[in-house]
């Protein structure tokens, strides 16, 4: 039998390793939605002192592509400090599988940024953000482009679904071009408050709709 | 290592019959005239013979006359050739109005998009959540610019047949040409042209076990309709190229071999896997209409897991199938007849669709049904989804 992937890539597919939910983990993050096709989550535990990730776990709605990589990079990442697996790249994970398809690679993408978020959030969390700069406009709107319109599986940002951006004494104020009684305003509105909340100098999210 | 090989995507292609190969044969070694050499030598007659003993075979399946069948390379060329001749044989004259629907296969999509791009006003109607086309908004479409109305007999992902007659009727009450793409229902689901009022049908060999490459159209006698190749005389000047003569002879041999008997096979395996999907796998949705779908189709959306996933367990497994997710797609873009019938992309992403065909049996249909009800177990326990909604 012949299959579009490598035998690595198999392997961590039908044996995924390092896979469920950690209760209380230290970081998270939640990469993609439904509707862009892939979703997965990435969950750490980390060694307050040595800064080491003691464990990782991650969840995945996708490919076989998806899957693996999610696979593999939490392999990766086990036992490496916070500063190391930062810096795994998406090239290393495919290396590691014996190489994706080219058209599978935004599929595999999301588990590297679930990896950097998680790690993210759980530095936002514990006050370990070094460079404390007042979060901008510019650096929200970053933040947003992870934010998925459902309909149509693309980022607010890219759809310009966002329409004001205002960050003032700690309150960021983002409004949708969307109603608010559309079907997904609710999933959207939570979605920003997830990615925007951790900033450290943010202290409340308000989202609002304009109709 | 894996066994036999179950393959459920008789819709995409199917497995030639022995039978249709031993007709084609002698066309390939001894009759390999083309059939315009008819006055030039005896192979060049029995060449011309064997192509419309052919045409005559198969006409009847439709319950046309011969000369009313183009044969083409498949149904793409077929679809192409209706749309694309209606609106250069019209354009000029009558008008630059072409309906057709949204979840309509690529050839006629895409044939009135290119249209479309041409200057052509396209109005893609809208379907219902089991497909059907929206019947006020296409009677409420219609003009006097009107030219063409193209809707599928039955449709190529969740097997939905349209009301054909209905349709074909309010066209003809308008005068405007009307066509259907018949490619998941040639033989399958009856279509008689002496009681339907349709212009245009397109039809293929692939489907019924028959060879790849050849196809038809049917071409109502008086039908406007201009060639799009120039070339030879072929084909009452509808189609020039040279004949595929082995091709026509085994589609006529493909569809003599299709029996009702054989139909109601496909609908038991059919019906066998819908019900006990739907009742032995939860969060489970059947995409198209419960009955009035292809006697060989049957389109289910596994909740909160990914369809490429899922194929590619099954084919570990041995089994052949195919999704409407957007990872299984060479566009990367989710199923448009999922998303046409109101479907989310979580539910485009999710279907996968299962179709039968003369060389599976019960067994097949068991099979995997209990594959995929484990493959579906495992994916939900790794997806983030499951709790949510769960």
């Amino acid at each position: 039998m012949r299959f579009p992937y490598s035998e690595k890539v198999l392997e961590h597919f039908r044996h995924p390793h390092n896979v469920g939910q950690i209760e209380h983990p230290d970081g998270k993050a939640i990469e993609g939605s439904p509707a862009c096709g892939d979703m997965v989550a990435v969950y750490i535990k980390v060694d307050s002192e040595t800064k080491r990730i003691a464990d990782i776990k991650f969840e995945s709605y996708g490919c076989a592509s998806n899957i693996a990589t999610g696979s593999i990079i939490t392999d990766l990442a086990k036992g490496k400090t916070i500063d190391e697996a930062k810096k795994i790249t998406w090239k290393e994970a495919s290396d590691a599988l014996g190489g994706l398809p080219p058209i599978k690679a935004h599929c595999s993408v999301l588990a590297v940024e679930g990896l950097r978020t998680a790690i993210r959030n759980y530095e936002e969390r514990h006050g370990l953000v070094k460079d404390k700069e007042p979060t901008t406009v510019e650096a929200l709107r970053r933040r947003l482009r992870h934010v998925m319109n459902p309909l149509t599986g693309l980022d607010l940002v890219r759809t310009k679904l966002i329409k004001e951006i205002e960050m003032k004494d700690g309150t960021v104020r983002v409004v949708v071009d969307l109603p608010a009684d559309h079907q997904f305003a609710s999933a959207i509105k939570e979605d920003i408050i997830e990615k925007v909340e951790p900033l450290w100098d943010v202290e409340k999210v308000l989202v609002e709709f304009t109709e | 290592m894996f066994g036999k090989l179950v393959y459920l995507d008789n819709a995409a292609s199917t497995r030639l019959d022995e039978r249709v190969l031993e007709a084609m044969k002698p066309y390939f070694f001894e009759t390999y005239a083309v059939a315009t050499s008819e006055f030039g030598y005896s192979i060049g007659i029995e060449a011309k013979e064997a192509l419309e003993k052919a045409r005559g075979t198969l006409t009847p399946a439709l319950g046309a006359s011969p000369e009313e069948l183009i044969f083409t390379s498949g149904s793409t060329e077929s679809s192409n050739l209706a749309l694309k001749g209606v609106a250069m044989a019209l354009g000029e004259k009558k008008g630059r109005h072409i309906i057709t629907s949204k979840i309509e296969d690529f050839p006629v999509l895409n044939s009135a998009k290119s249209l479309e791009k041409q200057g052509f006003r396209i109005t893609y109607l809208n379907v219902d959540s089991e497909g059907f086309v929206d019947f006020d908004q296409l009677r409420g479409s219609l003009t006097d610019d009107t030219i063409l109305v193209s809707v599928q007999h039955a449709n190529q992902e969740i097997g939905t047949i349209q009301d054909i007659e209905s349709i074909g009727r309010l066209c003809r009450e308008k005068g405007v040409i009307f066509h259907t793409d018949a490619t998941h229902t040639f033989t399958r689901v009856p279509l008689d042209v002496r009681k339907m009022p349709v212009d245009l049908i397109t039809i293929s060999a692939h489907t019924i076990h028959g060879p790849k490459g050849i196809g038809g159209l049917y071409t109502r006698k008086g039908t406007p309709i201009k060639n799009l190749m120039d070339g030879g005389f072929q084909e009452f000047n509808l189609r020039a190229g040279l004949e595929n003569i082995p091709g026509a002879v085994g589609f006529a041999k493909a569809v003599e071999l299709v029996t009702p008997e054989e139909n109601e096979q496909l609908m038991t395996m059919r019906d066998r896997l819908i019900d006990r999907v739907l009742s032995e796998i939860p969060h489970t949705t059947l995409n198209g209409h419960r009955w009035k779908r292809t006697p060989h189709n049957a389109n289910i959306t596994f909740h909160f897991v990914e369809g490429e996933s899922i194929t590619l367990h099954l084919d570990m497994r041995g089994f052949a199938v195919s999704t409407g997710s957007a990872c299984f797609s060479r566009s990367l873009q989710a199923s448009h007849v999922i998303l046409g019938i109101g479907g989310d992309h979580e539910r485009a992403h999710g279907s996968v669709r299962f179709t039968f065909g003369r060389y599976n049996t019960m067994e097949d249909a068991n099979g995997v049904v209990e594959a995929i009800a484990e493959i579906v177990k495992e994916l939900r326990a790794i997806s983030p989804l499951r709790e949510t909604t769960a």
